[in-house]
């Protein structure tokens, strides 16, 4: 087929269109780390009064430390060729100051918030949470959908219709239920119900169904015991579904917030949204805290979909297959 | 074929009707022979009646309860009563029901076209502009609604700086009861619907193109070809989606609490904060109860319709 110019002008509007739509859909994100990096205090020799870049009219819209200190930088070896000391000290001190105050944030946030702390607690109980549900879930899906034994239409049903019933609805039984256990203002309390959750089971029944029989059946002649099958055989062999339910669930966990609100009441046990909701309660007109806080948060997540982009992919379109 | 989930169907009913016809003995022998299936099953079983089953079960007996911790006593229709009684719920019905009808149609169509525009173009653009559309879908709603509270702030927020540009004078969008559910629903609107473009952009890739090459024959330009061929094929994955973002609709909470607390006044109430506030402010667990039924009984109700009206036409 050859190519017509039309195409190729047709081709370039659409790519300037999405262009468009892309940066106005991305422009949110830029402004979390933009605003966590923004100067919020800066004075020159010229100005009367230390200006915030945080807070002006119109927004900057990109980190005002960097031109600054860029500035200052020249400035410095202007100095220095002039054999100016006193200049050179300020510029000097400019720059030390630029860089204090662009990251000063992030350092107050691990200094005086106890944002490492939710940040580790968000990333061990997602951890443990997902290598739970991968465990579980991959055991119960390849039995459902390999072996025969009464019950399993039954089981495999009920599990399925809970699918429907939206997570607000167990929220009161639940809480009672986790007070009466004892397990209140516990991270227990919330990974617990995670691994409770029956999308894997779902997704991993439908991903068993593609592993070939006579492989099990070859294992079994072998004389592998059914644990043994499962571990060297069907595992290694559902290794692209477990990729994408393990990649749903961590990010399911890390993001999940009207639970954990719920039930955690010691900052310490904060996980990390938690931790914003009461970092912004507290602090509701420092931006820039805010969104350094914003900024922890968004950053792993952010690494794991560049990372996994490819089971993200994958687990949205298996997911949406329907039997 | 017998390793596909519509092949199980027919030895389903096989294993029911034998089930049905043997003594209880066979059952018990085919149970002992396949224990171990069982033994995998446990750990999901017992975690799943624990903080599934019984919940849910709890929650419908809960819903015709007066909670107290030592004996609750059951007081009938009540809870249902005060809760259709109360405006605090037809309010964030209202606006609940009104941030779904705009938000919904509007994440799906956008995702539609968008995903038609990205298909036209080569394998690299396509992955790129995916990546770029799915991105903030994955960032947690918490980040979003802190970010655009801050750019729907009135003195130095972006939002009210790029509308100076049009000579939209400055607006307390958060701050007015007027203003602040819409508010509210453009963000959801500017979010983009990155399941939504990945779905449909596999499912644009799954349909055959001698389809097209067959209507380019009869001449149809290719617009046409979109609305016949592209958008009925796509289909059954519009029915998902609609599904799909129509229950999450429902249960919007994070930009509640995050953005407004409902407020001002209760503007911007919804079902789902209403719930919150019910069980975990004022601790009335049987209202609450009550309260999340009807919110279940509402998106079934929504789903079963839009199931009749989006499947395929026989």
């Amino acid at each position: 087929m050859k190519k017509k110019p039309l195409d190729r002008l047709n081709k370039f509007i659409i790519f300037a269109l999405l262009s468009i739509f892309a940066v106005v859909s991305l422009l949110p994100l830029y402004w979390v780390f933009s605003t966590s990096l923004q100067l919020s205090s800066y004075q020159s020799m010229d100005m009367e009064r230390p200006v915030s870049y945080v807070d002006s009219n119109p927004p900057k819209m990109y980190p005002m430390g960097i031109p600054l200190y860029f500035e200052h930088w020249k400035g410095e070896r202007e100095a220095k060729k002039a054999g100016d000391a006193e200049l050179e000290a300020y510029h000097q001190a400019q720059m030390d100051h630029i860089v204090s105050n662009t990251f000063g944030s992030f350092k107050s946030l691990f200094k005086k918030h106890d944002v490492g702390k939710w940040f580790f607690n968000s990333l061990y109980i997602a951890v443990v949470v997902t290598v739970g549900i991968l465990l579980i879930d991959s055991m119960a899906g390849y039995v459902l959908a390999k072996k025969r034994f009464p019950g399993r239409n039954l089981i495999f049903w009920i599990i399925i219709s809970t699918m429907m019933i939206p997570g607000q609805v167990t929220l009161v039984p639940l809480f009672i239920m986790v007070g009466n256990l004892n397990l209140m203002d516990t991270h227990w309390a919330l990974i617990l119900p995670d691994l409770s959750m029956v999308f894997g089971v779902f997704l991993m029944r439908q991903f068993m169904y593609s592993i070939p029989d006579e492989l099990l059946e070859a294992a079994k002649m072998d004389g592998a015991s059914e644990w043994r099958t499962f571990w060297t055989v069907v595992l290694p062999l559902a290794k692209p579904g477990l990729a994408a339910l393990g990649i749903f669930t961590f990010m399911n966990v890390w993001n999940s917030f009207l639970w954990p609100i719920i039930v955690l009441n010691t900052a310490e046990l904060y996980t990390l949204p938690v931790g914003l909701k009461t970092l912004q309660d507290a602090n509701l007109a420092s931006f820039k805290l805010l969104m350094s806080g914003a900024a922890v948060a968004a950053i792993p997540m952010i690494i794991v979909f560049i990372l996994f982009q490819r089971y993200f992919v994958q687990g949205l379109t298996l997911g949406g297959v329907k039997e | 074929m017998t390793q596909m989930p519509m092949g199980a169907v027919p030895k389903k009913k096989e294993e029911k009707m034998k089930l049905f016809r043997k003594p209880n003995k066979n059952l018990f022998r085919q149970m002992k022979k396949n224990y171990s299936a069982y033994l995998f099953l446990l750990p999901k079983l017992i975690l799943f009646t624990l903080f599934v089953a019984i919940p849910v079960v709890w929650a419908f007996i809960l819903s015709f309860q007066k909670y107290k911790v030592f004996g609750s006593e059951f007081i009938g229709l009540k809870n249902y009563i005060e809760v259709f009684q109360s405006d605090a719920f037809w309010i964030a019905l209202k606006n609940t029901l009104l941030f779904t009808v705009v938000t919904v149609p509007f994440g799906v169509i956008s995702a539609l076209v968008l995903s038609t525009l990205i298909f036209e173009l080569g394998k690299l653009s396509q992955s790129l502009f995916r990546s770029a559309f799915y991105l903030p879908t994955v960032t947690s709603m918490v980040i979003i609604a802190m970010v655009w509270r801050w750019m729907y702030n009135y003195d130095f927020g972006l939002f009210n700086y790029v509308l100076g540009w049009f000579g939209v004078g400055p607006v307390n969008w958060l701050g007015q009861s007027n203003t602040a559910l819409w508010a509210l629903i453009i963000m959801q609107c500017l979010i983009p619907f990155g399941v939504g473009i990945i779905m449909y952009l596999a499912s644009m890739g799954s349909i055959s193109q001698s389809l097209y090459e067959a209507a380019r024959m009869d001449g149809a330009s290719k617009f046409k070809q979109w609305i016949h061929i592209t958008i009925p094929l796509l289909k059954p994955t519009t029915l998902y989606l609609v599904l799909l973002s129509t229950i999450g609709s429902f249960q919007v909470f994070t930009q509640i609490i995050m953005m407004t607390g409902g407020g001002p006044g209760s503007a911007t109430e919804t079902l789902v904060h209403l719930i919150y506030k019910t069980g975990f402010r004022d601790f009335d667990f049987g209202l609450a109860g009550a309260q999340s039924v009807v919110l279940f009984v509402i998106i079934l109700i929504f789903s079963v319709i839009q199931f009749r009206v989006l499947r395929h036409d026989e």
